[in-house]
């Protein structure tokens, strides 16, 4: 099988169990994302693949070869750290022709290469300037020309855009997809910002506390989430009972409707595109939904006022399938 | 400012002064008479290899003080300040004990060249190691994982990532270490014999000289002295200016 | 690694055969030579005046360059004025230069052809060959070490807290003495056993100064040297290794010092 493969790796830092028991499957070309909070082993999931950490037990396999045993440098990864990690002694150019340097390529492919590269990620003119003459952003694009320069068979990036601004991430992440998009190598990133791996996420693979929780693509996570933890970490949710409810499932009227319980508005927040509305249950519990524009006009919602809030699709995850319950709408 | 100059600045004049006070002519005589010259070359080339051997091994000691870890790495971390803080003459005798009459090795380094050397070796050892440890503590490892992840290999690492980091202040510590080197005595008093133009170095030269009342001349050979030691150092300093042309 | 076990026999090697060994070699040679011996060399009449001299020389020295190091530390740090570099560069002089030629400069202007020298004979002042010389040679060669722990700690700490206790009503003495000295009080400290263990061990510039003149003027160190050069190597021996414990000592200082500025 092409691509990547992880079977059964564990790994320790002393007591603490990084990994436990961790397999995943990257299908050749794809954009995969490592999702999860920290300390879930996302990191160290992508290390272990990169060969920068090696396994307790378990192994990696790179297209269909068991690369265990092969150290880093002959892994054909190329890797892309959250703090850049460049080489601040080299100019841009010389880091991004690092890789070829050292394996003696001859001076004018490398000064082409270099050339290429620089105008992929929109770096031309830097090429004298120093990393700590860039920008963030700046440097995180060399770093990633700089991975790229030997054509690797997987770009593997650790957080990479945890280091920027907001704006600068947005725009960063969207120019990897496309990047990506254009490219096609093999690509796995890591991130704890579930927004970035449902924006530009082929595949996402959720890990919580060393192990893997869930793998699918976007909507497959946040439609057909399989336990607790995958509904409340990928979107948001809301809490009922036993069963969580996303906030665009909850249905609020002025009217007592059958199933429907009293509460009282808290606060409605205007965000854009959609309202916010956040609610005060009788049992002291806290909920809010999210409604359109239209929908907080006509019901001309407001500060203190009472509705009626009924879901029309919730998830239980009690047992060992995840049931869903939907509701007609009144 | 007065505590200042009536203990440093003022002898310093003095110095200067007395090297000239009795003319020109008088201070180059007194300057390049041959003992005088013997022991400024004997003391500028050991102090230079010493200084460079000690680089090397300063930077060695360092990069296992900091990257490995063994029992009892705290004692040999502490005790690597002894030059320091052990008095000069001690320091040769204890050199003696392990290199001298009665070696146990049968190494017998007094009275020898090779005394010298082990002398300015053992008082110097701490600079580049001191120099170097704290900047090897701050070094970002995943420059290294990096490079590595580009199919570098560990001596190319060190070669091209950690050696350019750790330049400067390598160049600080030697920079140190010459200037100690040049200038030592206590420890060399008994180790070396003090055989003129064969061991003798420009600072026990210069003790010589006022023992024996020729303050003059004295002074002159340490004007001379203080001279090469500020022309390294200058070149030092160059040389570590254009390794940091781009550090920030 | 292979490689790594290779670089860590080197430096092990290297620092047993150049330090180490050497070291523990002259603790051994005291035995070797007869504890006898050595007690009855370092209880002899010089050996006993040696050690107290060097002791009045240090006790003299390192509480005059402390002064000297804060209040240099302070003004360095805290005020601007010109000359500040030069100041700064004659500071470290006594690294730079050889300890003879320290010896040398005091003598050229306090001794008895020097420029100070006829003056203080006429008033009765002998500074070289006794111990008024012993100890400035070496307040010069510690002078350093105070002020240099010192002024990288007053840099880290900032003057925001001596603001802050002049905005509440502090005088300039004050603030200096419940403010800035508790700030510092390590770094004083650390500079204190570093000029210390300096002043203890210093040779050359006392060579020069002291005239050697056994039973008047003899620190310690030039009483290890008089004693090998006499063939009393158990005497010599068994003064090094008293000064050497208290190197040791220092060490064991400084690494508990700098545990302490670390938990800081």
């Amino acid at each position: 099988m092409d691509g990547i493969k992880v079977e059964g790796t564990t790994k320790r830092f002393g007591d603490f169990v990084a990994l436990d028991d961790v397999s995943i499957e990257v299908p050749e070309g794809s954009l995969t994302a490592l999702l999860g909070p920290s300390g879930s082993g996302k990191s160290t999931l992508l290390r272990l693949i990169a060969g920068l950490e090696t396994p307790d037990s378990g192994r990696v396999m790179l297209e269909g070869n068991d690369v265990s045993s092969v150290t880093v440098q002959d892994r054909g990864v190329g890797f892309v750290f959250q703090h850049y990690a460049a080489f601040k002694h080299m100019t841009v150019r010389d880091n991004i022709a690092f890789a070829l340097k050292i394996r003696k390529a001859p001076r004018d492919v490398i000064k082409q290469r270099v050339k290429e590269l620089m105008k992929l990620v929109q770096l031309q003119g830097m090429a004298h300037r120093y990393p700590s003459q860039l920008s963030g952003g700046q440097r995180q694009r060399m770093a990633l020309a700089r991975a790229l320069a030997v054509e690797p068979k997987v770009l593997l990036l650790d957080e990479p855009f945890g280091a920027l601004d907001a704006t600068v991430r947005k725009d960063l992440r969207r120019w990897l997809r496309r990047l990506h998009d254009e490219v096609h190598v093999t690509t796995i990133f890591v991130t704890h910002d579930q927004e970035e791996a449902m924006d530009i996420a082929q595949q996402i693979v959720v890990m919580n506390k060393g192990r893997v929780e869930q793998t699918g693509s976007p909507t497959d996570l946040y439609e057909h989430p399989s336990s607790e933890f995958v509904m409340s970490f990928v979107g948001e949710a809301n809490r009922l009972g036993e069963a969580f409810v996303r906030p665009h499932d909850l249905d609020l009227s002025l009217q007592p409707n059958d199933g429907a319980e009293r509460a009282r508005i808290e606060r409605v927040t205007h965000l854009g595109f959609e309202v916010r509305v956040e609610l005060a249950m009788p049992d002291d519990g806290r909920m809010w939904a999210q409604v359109t524009r239209a929908e907080a006009g006509e019901l001309k919602l407001e500060e203190g006022q009472a509705v009626y809030v009924r879901p029309n699709r919730q998830k239980t995850f009690n047992g060992d399938e995840p049931k869903t319950e939907e509701m007609r709408a009144a | 400012m007065t505590y200042l100059s009536l203990i440093v600045l003022i002898p310093m004049a003095a110095v200067v002064e007395s090297s000239v006070s009795e003319g020109l002519g008088q201070f180059w005589d007194s300057a390049t008479q041959p003992q005088a010259i013997a022991a400024l070359k004997l003391t500028l080339i050991a102090s230079l290899i010493v200084t460079a051997i000690n680089a090397v091994a300063g930077t060695i000691i360092a990069w296992v003080l900091v990257r490995d870890d063994f029992p009892g790495k705290r004692i040999v971390n502490s005790l690597i300040d002894l030059p320091f803080a052990l008095p000069t003459v001690v320091a040769g005798l204890t050199l003696i004990a392990l290199y001298g009459d009665d070696s146990p090795f049968g190494i017998n380094a007094a009275f020898t060249v090779f005394g010298v050397g082990l002398a300015l070796l053992f008082v110097t050892l701490p600079f580049v190691i001191r120099a170097v440890q704290p900047v090897l503590l701050e070094l970002d490892r995943e420059m290294e994982e990096a490079a590595a992840s580009l199919g570098a290999r560990s001596t190319t690492i060190f070669r091209r990532i950690v050696l350019p980091n750790l330049a400067p202040a390598i160049l600080a510590g030697v920079a140190l270490a010459f200037a100690r080197a040049i200038g030592e005595f206590g420890s060399l008093v008994l180790i070396s014999g003090n055989v003129p133009f064969e061991t003798e170095v420009a600072s026990v030269f210069i003790f010589g000289q006022i023992e024996s009342g020729t303050e003059t001349g004295a002074a002159a050979v340490s004007v001379v002295l203080l001279a090469i030691a500020l022309i390294v150092l200058f070149v030092i300093g160059l040389v570590a200016r254009r390794v940091t042309r781009h550090a920030r | 690694m292979l490689a790594k076990y290779g670089l860590r026999v080197f430096a092990l090697g290297y620092l047993g055969l150049l330090l180490f060994i050497p070291v523990a070699m002259m603790f051994y040679r005291v035995f070797q030579e007869g504890i006898g011996n050595a007690w009855a060399s370092i209880t002899s009449p010089e050996g006993v005046h040696a050690f107290w001299l060097t002791i009045e020389v240090v006790a003299i020295a390192v509480p005059l360059n402390t002064i000297f190091g804060v209040v240099c530390a302070v003004v360095l740090v805290r005020q601007r004025f010109w000359g500040r570099g030069l100041i700064n560069s004659v500071i470290d002089l006594p690294f730079a230069i050889s300890p003879v030629v320290i010896g040398l400069s005091l003598v050229l202007v306090y001794g008895i052809h020097g420029w100070f020298g006829g003056a203080l004979n006429d008033a009765g002042i002998q500074i070289i060959f006794s111990t008024p010389g012993i100890v400035l040679a070496t307040i010069f060669v510690s002078l350093p070490f105070v002020v240099r722990e010192v002024v990288p700690v007053l840099q880290e700490i900032g003057d925001e807290q001596e603001q802050a206790a002049r905005t509440l009503g502090a005088s300039a003495w004050q603030t200096f003495w419940r403010v800035t000295l508790p700030a510092i009080r390590w770094g004083v400290v650390y500079g204190v056993v570093l000029a210390t263990a300096r002043a203890l061990g210093e040779f050359g510039a006392v060579s020069v100064v002291a005239g050697r003149i056994s039973g008047k003027t003899e620190t310690l160190p030039l009483f290890v040297q008089k004693e090998f050069e006499t063939f009393d190597v158990a005497g010599a021996y068994a003064a090094a290794v008293l000064l050497a414990l208290i190197a040791l000592a220092t060490l064991f200082a400084m690494s508990r010092l700098n545990r302490r500025q670390e938990e800081n």
